[in-house]
């Protein structure tokens, strides 16, 4: 008994610094930012910090640019969401058939993912989608159609398929690797039972597949809504306002117009965004670290 | 029959695999061949796909233009600087979450699975401010600390998995033969703990590559790795795309292969253990 009551004391020890630094690490800017959200703040205007209440957060809510960033950012996360998943299992369900040269295949099917997002970025919109030079442009003649000045005519469009491209990878990769620990006895035991490729896949695989696409989803989710490396190098948030995410928006108001307050009242709504979406993953682990 | 079926199914899938495989692949492949052309050939149209004048010049450039070397050794610095410091605190602690759970366990890696969650431009005021206030701005020491706080609940989280795997009956049958805590750790958990601690090391080492969030906002040059100097190339000056694709494909050469490496170590590591 003593012995396990020493280990315990010696646990506790052992686990105190990463809890009191990932404590200090979460409470301390974030109790900053909060108290920023409260006071009229501009870097600009040094010495003149004064509390004014909510109402960073009436300004933050009702400007326009708002509404406009949260549309974007619910737009971007939806559709690279949509492609990644409907993507990611026909990519994955493609990969888990038996074929020659599956290792090699496998590999450039997840390279993109580890590539950094300014390097994609850049390579995207100069090598890809340049209305003249790029290689879409040239793909788009050979059918005899006017090229599209895809960062110009459809910003958000090029950053969806940019970002889609990014984690497409990692969805088919997760997917992948549910669908391998998918018991081969269950799939030949239906096939034996008269069961069709699509009843099969239907019954079966679907719903084995269903944990980790919901893991698909919520992971990337956290991901996507804090997408701004994209944004940065290649639209800086325009033109206008049309590839600004709420991301982008708070990074600009605090660092372009040096509005302290008001970029922190936006900080704090985007943790609140994706605190909603959190509440839910952690729920999901935490029943699979029961089981 | 049935062998000729599935042979000739397997050929299909093969078409249809390599085919897809191609597809994603082909902006990085891309990339790597437009490293090797001039900039008057990198803008062809047509464009020339194979049959174009290689030349490495490219990569020279690079170098005397823009000292790709001082900021590869930054991502160097930073990606494994911010790792060593995660194993150093992250360990112990998982080493006791999988050995010693207490009834707090759960809750400690559920929270600490949520500080995750926090989005960074949630705390950017307040880290840039911070920074300046410090002289931590553009210095990698700052850096190393922002990307080792951001990646230490994965670094926990990945090791707490790995350790949980290991029998605990070797542990049992340790403590029986009088072997103590120190011992323990160093003789029979260490060497079993290994493969699990590589895994996490090469997945971070990725992540901290690769993040572009803090090293844009909190870098300007001293400090800046690769992904700061790759961002530099998104003003252009005249032809510049040869340029660019050498200094892209040098800056994700390295980890590309690290990350091949890691493949399934991914998984786990990204889902936090959800799926393996």
């Amino acid at each position: 008994m003593a012995a396990t009551a020493q280990i315990r004391t010696v646990g506790r020890i052992l686990v105190a610094p990463s809890v009191i630094l990932l404590f200090l690490w979460m409470i301390v800017p974030l109790g900053m930012t909060i108290w920023f959200s409260l006071l009229r703040y501009n870097l600009l205007d040094p010495g003149t910090e004064s509390f004014i209440g909510l109402k960073n957060y009436g300004y933050f809510l009702a400007d326009p640019a708002f509404f406009t960033a949260l549309t974007n950012t619910l737009v971007l996360v939806g559709s690279v969401l949509g492609i990644t998943v409907v993507l990611g299992i026909l990519v994955a369900l493609l990969m888990d058939q038996p074929f020659f040269g599956r290792a090699i295949v496998r590999l450039m099917v997840i390279a993109p993912f580890f590539v950094m997002p300014t390097v994609s970025a850049l390579v995207w919109k100069n090598l890809l989608m340049h209305p003249v030079s790029g290689l879409f442009a040239w793909i788009t003649r050979l059918f005899g159609l006017t090229p599209v000045d895809w960062f110009a005519d459809v910003p958000l469009l090029s950053i969806i398929l940019l970002v889609a491209w990014q984690w497409l990878p990692f969805a088919t990769l997760i997917l992948l690797t549910a669908l391998q620990s998918l018991d081969e006895e269950q799939k030949d035991a239906a096939k034996m039972d008269g069961a069709g490729a699509i009843s099969r896949f239907i019954y079966i695989v679907v719903p084995h597949l269903a944990r980790a696409i919901t893991v698909v989803i919520l992971m990337e989710t956290i991901f996507l809504l804090t997408v701004f490396a994209e944004i940065f190098v290649t639209t800086g948030g325009g033109p206008g306002l049309q590839t600004t995410n709420i991301a982008f928006l708070v990074y600009a108001q605090a660092l372009l117009q040096y509005d302290i307050g008001g970029a922190s009242a936006g900080g704090i709504v985007a943790v609140v965004l994706a605190n909603i979406v959190a509440i839910f993953l952690v729920r999901l682990v935490g029943k699979n670290l029961e089981a | 029959m049935a062998i000729q079926a599935s042979t000739s199914s397997k050929v299909v899938a093969t078409v249809a695999a390599w085919l897809v495989g191609f597809v994603i692949f082909f902006p990085i492949l891309w990339m790597v061949l437009t490293s090797f052309k001039s900039e008057l050939d990198a803008f062809a149209i047509p464009p020339k796909f194979l049959f174009f004048h290689w030349t490495t010049e490219n990569y020279g450039i690079v170098q005397s233009r823009s000292d790709y070397f001082g900021h590869a050794l930054n991502s160097i610095i930073l990606s494994f600087g911010s790792t060593l410091l995660g194993l150093i605190v992250a360990i112990p602690a998982a080493w006791a979450m999988a050995f010693a759970p207490s009834k707090r366990t759960r809750g400690t890696l559920m929270w600490m699975l949520s500080t995750k969650m926090m989005p960074p431009v949630g705390v950017l005021v307040p880290i840039y401010l911070l920074f300046r206030d410090s002289n931590l701005l553009d210095t990698r020491g700052g850096l190393i600390f922002i990307e080792f706080m951001g990646n230490l609940p994965i670094i926990v989280w990945m090791l707490y998995t790995y350790f949980k795997e290991i029998p605990k009956d070797i542990l049992e049958a340790s403590r029986m033969d009088g072997a103590t805590i120190g011992k323990e750790l160093f003789y029979v958990l260490a060497p079993m703990a290994v493969p699990g601690i590589a895994s996490t090391i090469l997945l971070n080492i990725i992540l901290a590559w690769n993040e572009a969030f803090w090293t844009l906002n909190l870098t300007t040059v001293h400090a800046a790795p690769l992904t700061m100097f790759i961002a530099s190339y998104s003003s252009p000056e005249g032809l510049f795309w040869a340029k660019l694709s050498a200094a892209s494909t040098l800056a994700i050469a390295p980890i590309l292969v690290l990350g091949w490496f890691s493949q399934k170590q991914l998984v786990r590591g990204l889902t936090f253990g959800a799926v393996k």
